[in-house]
């Protein structure tokens, strides 16, 4: 039966039920590990949940307790912070990074897998090296450097003020890598002649960069704020280890969405307030993509 | 021949039957388990004590589990809810109203542990173990403070022996500061650090000695905002603020700091005692925490063992068996002399070999007038209390406004989780 059903079909019915059978398997592992339990944290965000206990449906009110929560707002403004300073100055930086770099032949090579490397180390180890740098002056490395220059020691991430920018330097410095292989790959992707057509018509180097080159790379562009955006409003491994006791400190001044949502879901066990959190997170983020693909939309437009 | 095959048969019978008869009596024996989070010392000791005690019950098998501390409540509060994991469990005293409320512990049964017996045999912080006129746990070993002092630089600073009062401390502080040319630390006189014990200090030790509490006696108010309160929060604060003698964070934590030779005295508990002998030219000494008007006062804190809830019926009456033993004073010094956490009873801390050790002697007579603050969540209680200091040392708050800010967040905690 099964088989004479099977004979029965074209080629390319064949071909559509197996490919459908393989990707059955990942589609199967993603509907249950990953969209059934998002669905889910919809769902416990109405809830007071201790993960022992029942599940109590108690309506908005995790949701009213995290907007009249003072320490949230301090918070959801230091996840907006860690994206609206962190993403301009990583792209700026890796974006001048990858144009010269692109110019030079002799070590290329060397000095990409040089950027690239702080990509692949694991956020953890990268968190605590820099953590000890930011140490007071008998063995923090940067103000044993100040004080070489008679400059006063900085609190770093002792202080309200410091800590965050503090932590986001090597939040920063890790995406470079990745950023500027993207980059470099834009660059080469931009067709020789463009460059030969504007030399021919004397454009200089500025009006190649701001005429050709960055028109040209607005698609890789485009991505990476969209990536490095979400890779910020994210940001966690760097709080979590750079924080005295993770907690975020001083005063919650380093802490973002999700070392709160983890702190709610796995220290106190409040599984409806960290899901309610997770929600908003969620929201931010659906909000924050739309709006920079509307703003790129143009770019789809045309394709 | 035939006798040869018959001595053969009869021979099988016989291991055929012996298997069953073996089999039968391994079936009675009664298998619990026991949980716990993986540290060399304390695995180890459990497991002494578990040969011990299948020696004595040979009808008893305990299997015996352990997990990084990281994953461990995790895995004890999932395992339990679903009807697995450990019939005997051990969870930090401050945890206890968690694990009640959670439904993952049941109260020990009073015809094996008689409270009138518990209450003349264990140190009084004991207590905070009895909740609702039951017990729901007890320790084999408690933990308590004391002033940790660089023998070295105490000479060099012309001090000898440890300060008496908090006013000597203070002094001693100064004294033992040591800056360069630009005023940065070389040398703190007291490593303060928040994330560690301090908190514990301003709580149960200067809050008391300031003439307050920290929390009502039910657990359910916080009254550390108050005179008393603030003026303990300002002695702590000062160390940083006023006297110059350290900051928070020295050299990452005040353990580090001590450890490298380059902080005169730091407050910890019992159990760094062995990182600190592991230090190469580190040469300290322990005394009792300093006094005030005349009195003393120390926190302890100890972990406890539990009858979970999936414990029933014969696996009760086993688990509630080992745990007799885990709390006699035999499986006490073992704990001691293994692990180096201090005994649960009087009989066996206050014998002269341990009051007077030199090293678990202050710890020890620390327990006789320390107190065990009733947690519901450590670890936001404790953020009240970084937070509050960071208050007043990085935005010059003055401590009474950092303390009324700090305890209407906790208040709202404890609040919610006592359903008022």
């Amino acid at each position: 039966m099964i088989k004479s059903f099977w004979e029965n079909l074209t080629i390319n019915q064949k071909l559509a039920i197996t490919a459908w059978f393989f990707l059955a398997v990942p589609i199967i592992f993603y509907v249950t590990i990953r969209f059934y339990p998002t669905f889910e944290a919809f769902y416990v965000s109405f809830m007071k949940w201790n993960l022992l206990g029942t599940q109590k449906y108690i309506g908005f009110k995790n949701f009213s307790r995290i907007f009249g929560d003072e320490d949230f707002w301090i918070v959801f403004w230091n996840t907006i912070k860690y994206a609206i300073i962190g993403v301009p100055i990583s792209l700026l930086i890796s974006f001048t990074v990858a144009y010269y770099l692109n110019e030079i032949r002799f070590g290329h090579q060397t000095i990409r897998a040089l950027y690239f490397i702080p990509f692949l180390t694991t956020a953890v180890a990268m968190a605590w090296v820099w953590r000890w740098f930011y140490q007071p002056m008998p063995i923090g490395y940067f103000n044993i450097i100040l004080s070489w220059f008679g400059i006063e020691q900085q609190p770093f991430l002792r202080s309200v003020e410091q800590g965050l920018y503090s932590i986001m330097a090597p939040a920063v410095w890790a995406g470079l890598g990745f950023q500027i292989v993207i980059f470099i790959a834009g660059l080469r992707a931009i067709p020789k002649s463009h460059f030969e057509a504007a030399e021919i018509d004397g454009a200089g180097r500025f009006q190649i960069l701001r005429e050709i080159i960055l028109p040209a790379l607005k698609p890789t562009t485009v991505f990476l704020v969209i990536i490095s955006t979400i890779g910020f409003l994210r940001i966690f491994d760097q709080v979590y280890n750079m924080s005295a006791d993770s907690a975020g400190g001083p005063l919650n001044s380093t802490k973002p969405l999700v070392l709160m949502i983890y702190e709610y879901a796995f220290d106190m066990y409040k599984l409806g307030r960290a899901s309610a959190l997770t929600v908003i997170l969620f929201l931010l983020l659906l909000f924050v993509s739309l709006l920079q693909l509307w703003l790129a939309r143009d770019q789809y437009e045309k394709k | 021949m035939e006798d040869t095959l018959k001595n053969i048969k009869l021979f099988l019978f016989s291991i055929i039957g012996s298997i069953f008869i073996f089999s039968s009596i391994t079936a009675n024996a009664v298998e619990i388990e026991y949980w716990q989070y993986t540290y060399k010392a304390r695995v180890e000791a459990i497991d002494k004590l578990i040969a011990n005690f299948e020696k004595a019950n040979p009808d008893i098998t305990v299997k015996h589990t352990s997990f990084p501390y990281a994953d461990y409540r995790k895995k004890v509060s999932i395992a339990i809810s679903s009807g697995d994991g450990p019939d005997l469990v051990q969870l930090y005293y401050g945890w206890l109203n968690d694990y009640r409320d959670g439904g993952l512990i049941q109260p020990l049964p009073k015809d094996t542990f008689p409270h009138d017996e518990i209450e003349s045999n264990f140190f009084k912080m004991v207590s905070s173990m009895k909740v609702d006129g039951d017990y729901w746990g007890l320790p084999t070993a408690v933990r308590s403070l004391a002033l940790f002092y660089n023998n070295d630089l105490f000479s060099e600073a012309g001090l000898s022996g440890p300060p008496e009062t908090l006013d000597q401390m203070v002094e001693y502080a100064k004294k033992l500061t040591k800056t360069d040319s630009a005023g940065n630390y070389i040398q703190v006189g007291f490593a303060v650090d928040t994330d560690g014990q301090d908190h514990h200090f301003w709580r149960e030790v200067l809050i008391r000695h300031f003439g307050g509490q920290p929390y009502s006696n039910d657990g359910q108010k916080v009254t550390y905002n108050t005179d008393a309160g603030a003026e303990a929060l300002k002695y702590l604060t000062d160390f940083e603020k006023t006297h110059k003698t350290g900051s928070n964070g020295f050299m990452n934590r005040g353990q580090d700091a001590f450890a490298a030779g380059k902080a005169g005295m730091v407050l910890d508990g019992s159990f760094r005692i062995s990182k600190f002998n592991k230090t190469d030219g580190l040469n300290f000494s322990i005394s009792e925490l300093p006094g005030h008007n005349g009195t003393r006062y120390n926190f302890s804190s100890f972990w406890a063992n539990a009858l979970s809830t999936k414990a029933k019926g014969e696996k009760k009456e086993a688990a509630a068996k080992f745990l007799k033993y885990l709390t006699s004073e035999e499986a006490m010094q073992v704990w001691l002399d293994t692990v180096g956490e201090l005994p649960a009873k009087p009989s066996v801390a206050l014998v002269d070999a341990n009051k007077g050790h030199p090293q678990y002697g202050p710890f020890i007579r620390g327990l006789d007038y320390a107190t065990a603050t009733t947690f519901i969540s450590e670890k936001p209680q404790r953020q009240s209390v970084i937070d509050s200091y960071d208050m007043v040392v990085l935005q010059g708050m003055s401590p009474e406004d950092a303390l009324a800010k700090v305890a209407k967040k906790e208040q709202e905690l404890l609040d919610d989780f006592f359903g008022n």
